[in-house]
C-alpha cells in the first residue's frame, strides 16, 4: 500500500509530497511545548511503530497527552502554546510554516476521553468525516461507506436500525464507537484516543480494546491511559513519562509493553507502575 | 491501588512461604533421623504432617489467588513475586512428599537392622536441608548472588547419592537377601537427591524476582548425554 499523499499548505493550495519512510509511523525529535513561560514537555525524542498500538502513560502533569496532542497540532489550538523540535510524519515536519494544521488532522485523528457525537444523526455523524476528506460520491457510496466506517467501528449491527436517530441517544460506548467510525471515516494513517475508556464502563472498555486490535491491522494507534493494565492489555509498545523536579514532562523509559510491565529497566517506571507514587 | 495494604499482603505471603519452607525442613530432617533411630512413632508423624503442609499449600495458593484478585499485585516486581511464590509452595510440596516418602521407608525398614551404617544419607539431608533453608532466605531477600551460588553445592550431594548407589549396588551384589532394603533405603537417597536439584528451581524463582531474568541453573546434563 501506498502511502505516499499530498498535504495542502496554509498559506498556499500548492501540494507537496510525503514519502513513506521507515518503520516509523510518526517520529519525534527533541520535542518541547511550553505554556507560556511554563515548559510543559522537555526533550522527547520517539518513534512511533506503523500499524502498533503505543501506550504514553505516567503520572498527571507528565505531559503525556500534551505530546500525544502534538502529533496532530491540537496543541496549536491553546493560544499560549508553543512548540520546539520536530514532529515527524512520512518524514516531514508538521510544525513547518507550509503545513496546513488542518490537513495532519485529517491524516491524524483523534478520539477523546468523552465521547462527543455531533447533535446529528448517527448517520449524519459519519458521513460528516467522509465529507471532511472531501467525498463527493453518489449516495449509494456514502451509505456504502458510513456501513463499512460502522462495522470497522464494530458498531454496525448495534444501530443498522437506526441510523437516522440522534448519536447521543446511543451509550457511552457506542458514543465512543461511533466517533472512532467518525474518525475512520476520514481515512487517517494515525489515530490518536486521549483516555478513550475513562467515561466507559468495564464492557464498553474491552469492546473498545477489542476495536483497537482489529483496528491496528490498518492503522497506527496511540493511546494515552491512566488505566496500566489497559495500557498493558492492549499496547505493542509502551513509553512510561515523568515530571522533573520543576515539572517538566519527559520520557522515561520506552520499549515492550509486556517487557515494561514484567521488568522496566528504570526504578522511577517499576515505583509508577507498582503504585509507588503517581 | 492501596500500596500499604498490597506491601502487607506480599509480606504476609512471603512469611506463610517461610513457614512452609520451615515445615518442609523439620519434615525432611527429621524423616532421615526417624529412619536413622528406627524410631517409627515419629515416622508416622512425618507422614500425618505431610497432611498439615499439604493444606497449607492450599490455602497459601488460594491467598495468593484472592491477592491477584483483590489487590491486583500485576506490575513489576509485584507481578514476578507473587508468581514466583506460587512456583516456591509447589515444589515446596514435593520435597514434603519426598520427606513422606523416606517416613514410609523407615517404616517399611521397621526395627530390621540397617544393611549399612547410615552416615552418607543424613549428610544428604544436612546438605539438601541448608541449601532449601539458604535458598528460600535469598529468594525473601531478592539475594541474586547467593541464589546463583547456592545450585552448584548440589554437586556435593549428587556425588553422595553416587557413592550411595555404588555401595547399595554392591551390598546386593553380596547378599541378595539385603535386596529389598537396599532398595528402600535407595529409595531414600534418590528423594533427597532431588529435593536437592528441586532447590535449584526455588533459586532460579529467587532470581527472577530479584532481576525478572528467567534462566535455568541446573548443572549440564552432558555426562548422560554423552554416555548414550
Amino acid at each position: 500500500m501506498s502511502l505516499s499523499f499530498k498535504i495542502q499548505t496554509a498559506n498556499n493550495l500548492e501540494a507537496i509530497d510525503f514519502n513513506p519512510d521507515g518503520v516509523h509511523a510518526i517520529e519525534v525529535k527533541s520535542l518541547n511545548v511550553y505554556y507560556g513561560s511554563f515548559r510543559a514537555v522537555k526533550d522527547v525524542t520517539l518513534g512511533i511503530a506503523r500499524q502498533k498500538i503505543t501506550a504514553m502513560i505516567g503520572p498527571s502533569g507528565c505531559g503525556k497527552s500534551t505530546v500525544l496532542r502534538s502529533f496532530n497540532r491540537m496543541n496549536d489550538l491553546v493560544a499560549i502554546s508553543r512548540t520546539e523540535g520536530e514532529v515527524l510524519f512520512h518524514g516531514k515536519n508538521i510544525y513547518e510554516p507550509d503545513v496546513d494544521p488542518v490537513e495532519v488532522r485529517k491524516r491524524v485523528g483523534m478520539v477523546f476521553q468523552k465521547p462527543n457525537p455531533f447533535p446529528k444523526s448517527i448517520y449524519e455523524n459519519v458521513a460528516w468525516g467522509a465529507r471532511i476528506n472531501g467525498f463527493k460520491g453518489k449516495k449509494s457510496d456514502m451509505d456504502n461507506l458510513v456501513e463499512q466506517s460502522l462495522r470497522r467501528a464494530a458498531l454496525w449491527d448495534e444501530v443498522k436500525d437506526k441510523l437516522d436517530q440522534s448519536g447521543l441517544s446511543l451509550s457511552g460506548g457506542q458514543q465512543q464507537r461511533l466517533c472512532i467510525a467518525r474518525t475512520i471515516a476520514i481515512v487517517p494513517d494515525i489515530i490518536l484516543m486521549d483516555e478513550p475508556c475513562s467515561a466507559l464502563d468495564p464492557i464498553s472498555t474491552l469492546k473498545i480494546e477489542d476495536l483497537m486490535r482489529e483496528l491496528v491491522q490498518d492503522y497506527t494507534i496511540i493511546i494515552v491511559t491512566h488505566n496500566m493494565q489497559q495500557a498493558a492489555r492492549v499496547s505493542d509498545y509502551t513509553a512510561f513519562f515523568t515530571l522533573t523536579d520543576n515539572r517538566a514532562g519527559f520520557l522515561m523509559e520506552y520499549g515492550d509493553t509486556t517487557q515494561l510491565f514484567t521488568n522496566p529497566k528504570e526504578q522511577v517506571t517499576e515505583d509508577y507502575i507498582t503504585g509507588r507514587f503517581g | 491501588m492501596p500500596r500499604e495494604t498490597l506491601d502487607r499482603k506480599l509480606n504476609i505471603l512471603q512469611q506463610e512461604m517461610l513457614i512452609l519452607s520451615s515445615m518442609v525442613e523439620s519434615a525432611v530432617t527429621a524423616s532421615v533421623d526417624a529412619l536413622k533411630a528406627h524410631d517409627l512413632e515419629t515416622a508416622k508423624q512425618i507422614i500425618a504432617t505431610d497432611r498439615t503442609i499439604n493444606a497449607r499449600r492450599f490455602e497459601l495458593e488460594n491467598d495468593i489467588i484472592i491477592t491477584i484478585a483483590t489487590v491486583q499485585p500485576v506490575m513489576a516486581t509485584d507481578l514476578r513475586l507473587v508468581a514466583s511464590i506460587l512456583e516456591v509452595v509447589s515444589e515446596l510440596e514435593r520435597m514434603g512428599d519426598y520427606a513422606k516418602g523416606i517416613a514410609k521407608v523407615a517404616l517399611l525398614i521397621g526395627k530390621e537392622p540397617h544393611i549399612k551404617p547410615l552416615i552418607d544419607i543424613p549428610l544428604m539431608a544436612e546438605l539438601a536441608v541448608s541449601m532449601l533453608h539458604r535458598s528460600v532466605e535469598a529468594f525473601v531477600n531478592k539475594d541474586e548472588e547467593t541464589a546463583r551460588r547456592i545450585p552448584a553445592e548440589d554437586d556435593r550431594v549428587d556425588a553422595l547419592y553416587n557413592q550411595v548407589y555404588r555401595e547399595l549396588v554392591t551390598i546386593m551384589f553380596q547378599k541378595p537377601t539385603s535386596i529389598d532394603q537396599a532398595n528402600h533405603l535407595m529409595w531414600v537417597a534418590h528423594n533427597l537427591e532431588r529435593l536437592a536439584d528441586r532447590v535449584s528451581n526455588i533459586c532460579e524463582r529467587a532470581i527472577y524476582v530479584a532481576t525478572g531474568k528467567l534462566q535455568e541453573l541446573s548443572v549440564s546434563d552432558d555426562e548422560y548425554l554423552s554416555a548414550v
